[in-house]
């Protein structure tokens, strides 16, 4: 067909629309990428600003320079605050001078404390990653998942069950059955919300915030009476783990750092690799981006939410498998820290995207792990530091905010749905 | 004499795209004056600019030869500026008096309302400019023609001169448009002025006294209905020659392709939609189905391709019964949908061109092996089919989202017309476009049809009906009044039984069931 001797290529759609959006071009395509990275990294230097304001208004010292004279006072809050972020820095990444000094003296158990607190974020971000992974496929598929908390707890007592129960396995079968039981209660955990929306419409976020409650105290029963550890003396708490179900550390105590954090990175290209590269990642994603076109092209939406729920269930369930059978090696009531719920954010400043879970599950372990430094260094309470944390999910969250701040232009168009549309959404 | 109306020199540019180009406007007293372009045009950027919702970046606008500054519709209404948009601006539940009293109150006794007042006046105003209208109805009640003679009326309760109306008879039949016409000319004859926005040839020709043609921001040509045709209007809209007329090769229809036999269908909320309904659908021949939309089209279509449980009757496609098939089995023995929503159902709005483009068959060979998509063959596919059905893009990996109205629907013709199909169910595939891509569209379904398949087409569109059909079946509340031979009919008798009145002698009504079973 011959090519219109025509200019208005864009003819016939809403004038508006039109010229808010001018042609993509190459250079365009490369301010994308600007555009995915600038938020986050925004959000988080808007988060440290208030967070640094927050630390210099919660500090009595502070306030008392500012009594003898402004001068003073200024200059207080600003070594609080520089204290605050280097314990944060240093006690997340390590001590740049320790470090150079280990490697100096080739001293290898120096060298290792030295990198220690980096390994132990890396240890910290390993359930991160996991349960990021499960909202951010929920998100894609459509599904907002916030029954991860519950699927974690339900994946963590099977493991632990599988864990203890069964005696005289190799750890080659052991190990994988345990973290596979934990990733099969969870995706049961998943499961039953994704039939009821299939099937009767209940919404899911509904439904997944109850069975969190039936999760909680479910494990509390099975903690307290049918796992519970004998001669526990009535503390919910089950058994220890066999040693052949263990997931290995690969140092020795106090060094944590274990092959999980190498089982997510591999988890996490399996995602990716199933969302974008297969036909079944790209039946979620249609059913997730639009459902009533997927029910045109001949999917089955009802069927699709199912598997969606229970997959992203599955990748909750194995977050509380791999804490278990890597770190706490048993289960206790206080297993997770909120792992599920901080997760709805990880993904959301991952922007669905595996290797952002990736990222923002390292850089969440990284504050969690700095904290209990800066708590101790500079007597600053973990709550300020949970209060960061906040802050910067909440930037995150609502791009809008950043977007005024630094007054950055509005994309042109959104990346692929990061939100499943509202209340009932998705049911078409 | 002062013109009522004069835009001197409109500018506006918007990121990337001058909308408006140095535009000039004339309107005198009691006359229409029509703006012609296609969708993009910066029809509408003009017109927003007048009624205040937009600044511009240069020009004047004088008012009865003075200058004035109108920066908001407040300032317009009080210039005496009205709108009449394309989606009615009324509230359903509330009664006419209410709403053409809104914002405009008379009150009694401090701050009752007096509705009696505002009847009055209303029922004054509808003498004066032949507008009918009960003050006490409510709304949600009235035809669709009804509601925008209330629109009508508000503007002439708020005393406007000038009355813009935004592509009025997009939602009416055509005897309700040529009642409005009818209105338009009472209006311009009693002193008020008009400018009617379109893009549709026929109703500038009808009825405006002076046609103003925008293209691309800028005003590419002024003339008369005396001087102006059809064709030459098309080329200046569109900037090149438009053939109007689809050349149709004669043929002779084959087999049966599909088959609808005493088809029953309820909508979601439970009413029969579709009231035994059957029709066939012959292989080398397309079909129109003419109707007001909200006759129970896009129900029967929903049922014919399998996103719709019908409840009683049967569908027979290419000899297999498909009554309770899936979408899937059906696009699999052969048959394409063009949606007649198509970004809430034939796309999927983030993906790029490339996914949507195998949105019906990715899980296929040669798109996916086992269960791995083949990218390189899924692009290369994207690649032929851009440059086969013309989809202007800068890659086959830009989200559809970015495309415009024309260039998603191309998409969307590319995806179904692109297999081996036997049957093609087009569904208002020619919705909200501009000439230019109507012109295509259309080709390419003819093309279908000559090659052999059999095409059912429905759409609001009388034009569009007559143009394309071989035979046409007229659909009213529900059901088909009547399938005649497109030869045999004229468009008024098409247009009068999409009203619901059938002619008297000529043709008989198929005789139908219908009448007797009620629910």
């Amino acid at each position: 067909m011959k090519r219109e001797p025509q200019k208005n290529e864009k003819a016939g759609d809403v004038l508006l629309q039109e010229i808010n959006e001018p042609h993509e071009d190459q250079t365009t395509h490369k301010r994308s990428v600007w555009n995915v990275v600038a938020i986050p990294l925004l959000a988080i230097l808007t988060g440290l600003i208030i967070g640094a304001i927050l630390i210099a208004a919660t500090s009595t010292t502070v306030y008392a320079a500012f009594n003898e004279s402004f001068g003073q006072g200024l200059v207080t809050a600003w070594n609080e605050v520089i204290t605050a972020y280097q314990a944060l820095f240093t006690g997340s990444i390590g001590d740049p001078a320790r470090i150079i000094s280990a490697l100096r003296s080739g001293d290898e158990r120096a060298i290792r404390s030295a990198f220690n607190p980096f390994l132990e974020s890396l240890v910290q971000a390993t359930p991160y990653i996991f349960a990021g992974l499960a909202v951010a496929l929920g998100f894609r598929s459509g599904l907002f998942n916030i029954g991860v908390e519950g699927q974690l707890f339900i994946g963590a007592a099977c493991a632990t069950y599988v864990g203890y129960a069964i005696t005289g396995l190799p750890t080659i079968i052991h190990m994988p059955l345990a973290f596979l039981a934990g990733a099969l209660g969870g995706a049961v955990w998943g499961f039953i919300p994704g039939l009821l929306k299939a099937t009767t419409g209940g919404h899911e976020v509904i439904n997944t915030i109850m069975m969190n409650w039936i999760a909680f105290r479910l494990t509390e029963w099975l903690l307290s009476g049918p796992m519970n550890r004998p001669g526990a003396g009535g503390m919910p708490i089950s058994p220890l783990i066999e040693e052949s179900a263990q997931i290995p550390q690969f140092f020795q105590t106090p060094i944590r750092f274990h092959l999980g954090f190498f089982i997510a990175l591999g988890i996490a290209w399996l995602v990716w690799w199933l969302l974008f590269k297969t036909k079944w990642g790209l039946n979620l994603r249609t059913v997730g981006a639009n459902p009533r076109a997927a029910k045109y092209a001949g999917l089955n939406v009802a069927k699709n939410y199912i598997i969606g729920m229970a997959l992203s269930g599955a990748l909750a369930g194995m977050a509380g498998g791999v804490q278990i059978l890597a770190v706490n090696r048993s289960m206790a009531l206080g297993l997770s820290s909120g792992y599920g719920f901080d997760s709805i954010a990880l993904a959301l400043i991952g922007n669905n995207h595996p290797l952002g879970v990736i990222l923002a599950s390292i850089l969440f372990g990284t504050l969690r792990n700095g904290a209990t430094r800066m708590m101790v260094v500079s007597r600053i309470p973990i709550d300020i530091v949970d209060v960061l944390q906040a802050i910067i999910l909440m930037f995150v969250a609502a791009p809008a905010i950043i977007r005024t701040i630094y007054r950055l232009r509005k994309p042109k168009h959104e990346e692929e749905t990061v939100f499943v549309s509202g209340w009932g959404g998705g049911q078409s | 004499m002062t013109p009522i109306l004069e835009l001197k020199g409109i500018t506006k540019q918007f990121p990337g795209v001058l909308a408006n180009d140095h535009i000039n406007l004339t309107l005198h007293k009691g006359e229409i004056l029509a703006l012609l372009g296609e969708n993009g045009a910066g029809k509408s950027t003009l017109m927003n600019i007048l009624y205040g919702l937009y600044q511009p970046d240069e020009g004047e606008i004088f008012i009865n030869g003075e200058k004035s500054m109108v920066t908001s519709p407040t300032d317009a209404i009080d210039a005496g500026i009205g709108m009449v948009h394309q989606h009615f601006m009324l509230i359903p539940v509330f009664t006419v008096a209410e709403n053409v009293m809104l914002g405009e109150e008379s009150v009694k006794y401090g701050n009752f309302l007096n509705r009696d007042d505002a009847a009055k006046k209303i029922l004054e105003i509808g003498n004066q400019f032949n507008l009918p209208v009960n003050p006490s109805d409510m709304v949600r009640d009235l035809p669709v023609g009804v509601q925008q003679k209330v629109e009508i009326i508000k503007l002439l309760y708020r005393e406007a001169e000038i009355l813009i109306f935004d592509e009025p008879t997009a939602v009416l039949t055509p005897q309700e448009a040529d009642e409005l016409f009818k209105i338009m000319r009472s209006l311009v004859e009693q002193g008020k002025s008009i400018i009617f926005i379109t893009h549709k040839l026929r109703e500038v020709l009808d009825v405006a006294d002076r046609i103003m043609v925008i293209r691309q921001g800028a005003v590419v040509g002024e003339t008369t209905p005396d001087e102006a045709d059809k064709n030459s209007l098309a080329a200046m809209m569109v900037g090149r020659e438009v053939s109007l007329v689809v050349e149709k090769e004669e043929k002779v229809p084959g087999e049966v392709i599909l088959s609808i036999d005493d088809l029953v269908v309820a909508d979601k909320f439970q009413n029969i939609v579709v009231d035994h309904v059957s029709l066939e659908v012959h292989a080398g021949e397309i079909v129109g189905i003419a109707g007001v939309q909200g006759n129970g089209q896009t129900e029967l279509v929903e049922a014919i391709t399998g996103l719709r449980k019908s409840s009683e009757g049967q569908i027979t496609l290419m000899g297999e019964d498909v009554t309770r098939a899936t979408p899937r089995q059906i696009t699999e023995l052969g048959s394409a949908h063009v949606p007649e929503d198509r970004q809430a159902d034939g796309l999927v709005l983030p993906f790029p061109i490339a996914e949507n483009l195998v949105l019906c068959t990715y899980y296929k060979e040669p798109f996916s092996k086992g269960v791995v998509l083949q990218y390189e063959t899924i692009l290369d596919h994207a690649k032929q089919l851009i440059s086969d059905f013309d989809i202007r893009t800068p890659s086959a990996l830009t989200p559809v989202s970015n495309l415009s109205g024309g260039n998603q629907q191309k998409v969307i013709i590319a995806r179904e017309l692109s297999r081996p199909i036997q049957f093609l169910m087009a569904s208002q595939p020619t919705r909200g476009l501009d000439v230019g891509s109507i012109e295509y569209i259309h080709k390419r379904i003819v093309q279908k049809r000559n090659d052999g398949c059999a095409v059912l087409l429905v759409s609001p569109e009388l034009d569009e009906i007559m143009e394309l059909s071989d035979r046409i079946a007229v659909m009213y509340r529900g059901n088909i009044l009547a399938v005649v031979k497109r030869s045999a009919v004229t468009k008024e008798e098409v247009g009068l039984m999409m009203a619901g009145i059938m002619p008297e002698s000529d043709f008989k009504p198929k005789e139908k069931h219908v009448v007797e079973r009620t629910f």
